[in-house]
């Protein structure tokens, strides 16, 4: 397999790899299955040919989309950056996520970044499968994590670590914390007590056929009694290790006077259970083996799924201190020493290369430079340091090197601190699911009530009926339907939500979605892509815009500035000397012994000779950036952000659906407008600071709307928590997508269309199953009261509501797919 | 129908194998990965197992593995 640079022949497609588009006179290609592929980058390239060269080309073929190729970032591996993963060989830093497996093995469990799909999988498990000295590779897809076991006396665990980087992954150590352990033991418990509830539910069942049908039939009763006995067995262990958790939640609901769902449905399954053990060691009255099981089942599906969505968000906050680099230079008697980043301490100092990141809060002590602190506040463009000022690990130093003095540490450290607020965040619970608590208290008490009422009747009336009849209104009573209807019905529409791109974190979404009356944008990240992009070339003099283009693409070249990077794109080979950057300000460089400056307009004059002109700022809105040399300006460039493809249909789509659509934004320039002009958006809050948007958030919920809010930057976080609605972009910063109440992990506005439809669909389910529950326990109440109906009458009767609710239910994951959006 | 007394005792110990076998198999965390397996059966990178193809095969034996 070769690659070549000249053998490309135009096509409209995007980049073979990564399905970008690709820029104007680039020319890299790479052979993939015996065709020639376009790429947009070097990158992409590097990439695509490891992949080939190891044989690997079937990932192309098994991949789902295009876009589902990882994000090329790190695919080319300078010394600095070995040097960083050579750190991941030393036995101390190995101690806290690799282990010994015996027969000289070792063992190591890493998170992976960038992957996408299915396919990404298979890549990584078999390029890191046929590394020499690895024995095993499995990669997880639902968690990211990646187990592999290698001989470290034939390969070093640095050389695997640069091997998933240059396949275009990123893979740093998993550190499981103490909470995340935990939500592990968590997960495998519920796993094993639903596995436990539906074998026994199926065995209890099918003895039931058989007691069902000799009922009708006409059964021998030592037949009976055994199958009854047979029953118990099995149903006993179903009761006593899978529904303990509704036990032990009643049990401390009791305790504080708080009367959940948890208790009707303990006194449920415990007073059937008990009954039925009654009924079987005295061999008389009825057993309910089989709608206990049923019941303890059905319950604990919805429990599980919504634990998963829970443990979902979780995630999202341990990958947050991924942030932290692996390693530090510690300056120490003026000696450097590159030291893993845990060893860190206060009053360490800390020199800073560009475009490393920052390994813990501290204050500049010399030097000076921007930093980049997106991931942050999701602002893309960087903020000046000056000396003295105080920087925020996690955050990325763009220009200039720096010393820092660490002044905060681990769990003291800003983001740790943020951490920590959204795990508080983390453990409010749903406010829907706090009023049907507060419905099933007075429920609770109303059928206590009437069960009492009914067995005191009944035992001046008829003693020898009233146990059984009390256990008739009891299980009819039973508020499984009702408890049913609204948990089955969101977890089946998010279910088919998640398969669509929407990720639903928190309860209330599905319901608050259907009652939305408004929906709100941020602008940057959101409506637009949330990076500058090359829009315009203006020359001012009759050479062409294109060399004009490569000579400011010479000069950006090397710079990893935001601005820098819309011209990266573009492919040149012009060769520049001396270059310098002048901070906030532009670049300064010699091409063919010609000074050339290019940035902000005042800076970029200032090379040229007195006698110019200083031309005049183009009328048209957008970033303006000014190329000179030292005879003349050359060009303007105009850079912007692009508005999302999807953006205006999606609003349109909106607005269809009768939602009033705002764009809420701390940007004053022109470009607002003109996004807003673009898009037809309703209202537009334009210039506003964090905390203005979350007062006009405010002031709308206060006028009774229901409010949407999309964003993506950590400067949204307030919003978002503020607004009844949350949904952060899938390119969302961690930070704002773990306070989210929804993800849209495709960014695709179009999925929220399709959310918003999902969820007024959902609503309707609900109420058809809330009606239906409700109507069935007034019927059957008086009736079970009066002593018409059979204790297992009223048991059949249960199950086949509980049935038709979830039926009801399960027509939202067929519905989603009919709807999807393409 | 006597022989009830028989069959029901021994479904009784199937289900304790199953639920046995189950929880080994969560412990083992083989429940942990929902979602690739579904997938990676529909890969075709069994090439090599196929007789007589001559196209390219994979010569590592840690991925024929996994292929199967």
């Amino acid at each position: 397999m070769n690659s070549s640079l000249n053998t490309a022949t135009p096509t409209a497609e995007g980049c073979y790899h990564c399905g970008l588009p690709i820029p104007q006179g680039s020319q890299f290609t790479t052979v993939i299955e015996g065709k020639t592929r376009q790429m947009c980058c070097p990158g992409c390239q590097a990439v695509a040919q490891t992949i080939v060269e190891s044989g690997l080309d079937n990932f192309y073929k098994h991949r789902a989309t295009t876009s589902g190729a990882p994000e090329v970032k790190s695919q080319t591996l300078s010394d600095a950056q070995m040097a960083e993963l050579a750190l991941y060989d030393q036995d101390a830093v190995q101690r806290d996520f690799v282990a010994n497996t015996g027969d000289n093995l070792k063992e190591a469990t890493l998170v992976i970044e960038g992957i996408t799909c299915a396919a990404c999988i298979w890549l990584l498990e078999h390029h890191i499968g046929q590394q020499p000295g690895v024995t095993k590779a499995s990669v997880n897809l639902t968690n990211h994590r990646a187990r592999i076991t290698w001989d470290p006396s034939e390969q070093v665990l640095s050389e695997i670590l640069a091997e998933i980087y240059r396949i275009g992954y990123q893979a740093h150590p998993y550190h499981p914390d103490k909470e995340e352990q935990l939500l592990e033991q968590e997960n495998k418990r519920a796993i094993r007590r639903l596995g436990v509830a539906g074998l026994g539910m199926m065995q209890v069942m099918m003895i039931a056929v058989a007691l069902y049908g000799g009922a009708i039939q006409g059964i021998e009763n030592k037949h009976v009694t055994f199958m009854r006995w047979a029953s118990m067995v099995i149903a006993t262990p179903v009761i006593l290790y899978a529904a303990r958790p509704f036990f032990i939640a009643a049990l401390r609901d009791i305790r504080t006077r708080h009367l959940s769902m948890d208790v009707p449905v303990s006194i449920a399954i415990g007073g059937a259970y008990l009954a039925s053990v009654w009924a079987t060691v005295t061999d008389s009255g009825e057993v309910y083996f089989d709608s206990v099981t049923m019941f303890t089942f059905f319950l604990l599906i919805g429990r599980f799924l919504e634990m998963k969505a829970r443990h979902r968000t979780g995630r999202a906050g341990n990958s947050m201190l991924n942030l932290l680099p692996a390693s530090a230079i510690r300056i120490k008697d003026g000696e450097e020493t590159l030291i893993p980043a845990g060893e860190v301490a206060i009053g360490d100092h800390i020199l800073i290369k560009p475009g490393h990141t920052i390994p813990a809060d501290g204050r500049i002590i010399a030097g000076n430079s921007s930093v980049d602190e997106s991931a942050l506040t999701g602002e893309y463009l960087p903020i000046r340091k000056e000396l003295d000022e105080t920087v925020i690990g996690g955050t990325i130093n763009v220009e200039n090197p720096i010393t820092i003095e660490v002044t905060h540490v681990g769990a003291e450290s800003q983001l740790s601190a943020i951490v920590r607020l959204l795990e508080r965040a983390q453990e409010d619970k749903p406010q829907v699911a706090q009023i049907a608590d507060r419905v099933a208290s007075y429920f609770v008490a109303a059928v206590l009530l009437t069960a009492v009422t009914v067995c005191t009747a009944w035992w001046f009336i008829a003693p020898e009926d009233a146990f059984w009849i009390t256990l008739s209104v009891l299980v009819v009573t039973c508020p499984c339907a009702l408890s049913l209807a609204t948990p089955t019905a969101l977890t089946a529409a998010t279910g088919t939500l998640r398969q669509n791109g929407v990720l639903i974190t928190r309860g209330h979404v599905l319901e608050s979605f259907s009652r939305a009356t408004h929906v709100v944008f941020d602008k940057t990240g959101t409506l637009t892509e949330g990076n500058l992009t090359l829009q315009q070339t203006v020359s001012l003099n009759d050479a062409q815009s294109e060399s004009h283009l490569k000579m400011a693409a010479a000069l950006e070249k090397h710079s990893e500035h935001p601005i820098a990077r819309a011209f990266h794109d573009v492919h040149t080979n012009l060769h520049v000397d001396n270059l310098q950057a002048e901070l906030g300000q532009g670049l300064e460089g010699v091409i063919d012994g010609q000074r050339y400056r290019i940035g902000k307009p005042g800076y970029a004059f200032a090379v040229c000779a007195a006698e110019c002109e200083q031309p005049a700022l183009p009328a048209q809105s957008g970033q303006w950036l000014l190329l000179c040399n030292e005879a003349e300006p050359l060009a303007w460039f105009r850079l912007n952000d692009q508005i999302r493809p999807e953006a205006k249909q999606a609003i349109g789509a909106l607005q269809r659906l009768g939602l009033h659509c705002e764009m809420l934004t701390g940007d004053s320039s022109s470009a607002v407008q003109e996004v807003a002009a673009e898009l037809k958006i309703d209202t537009i809050i334009s210039g506003v600071s964090p905390g203005e948007k979350l007062a006009h958030i405010q002031s709308l919920q206060q006028q009774g709307a229901q409010v949407v809010m999309v964003g993506d930057g950590i400067n949204d976080i307030p919003v978002l928590a503020g607004a009844q609605t949350s949904i952060a972009m899938g390119s969302a910063t961690d930070l704002a997508k773990t306070n989210a109440d929804g993800v849209l992990i495709s960014a695709d506005l179009m999925r929220l269309v399709d959310a918003i439809r999902l969820s007024r669909k959902t609503r309707s389910v609900i109420r058809q199953n809330l009606g239906w529950s409700a109507s069935y326990n007034l019927l059957a109440l008086p009736l079970a009261a009066l002593g018409f109906i059979a204790p297992y009458m009223a048991a059949l009767g249960m199950s086949l509501s509980s049935l038709v609710v979830v039926g009801n239910a399960l027509r939202l994951s067929k519905l989603g797919k009919t709807n999807r959006v393409k | 129908m006597d022989i009830i007394f028989l069959l029901i005792p021994i479904a009784i110990i199937f289900v304790g194998c199953a639920i046995w076998a189950f929880f080994y198999s969560v412990n083992s965390g083989q429940f942990e990965d929902l979602e690739s397996p579904a997938h990676s059966i529909l890969f075709e990178d069994d090439d090599h197992l196929i007789p007589q193809d001559t196209q390219k095969t994979s010569t590592d034996s840690s991925s024929e593995n996994k292929a199967e």
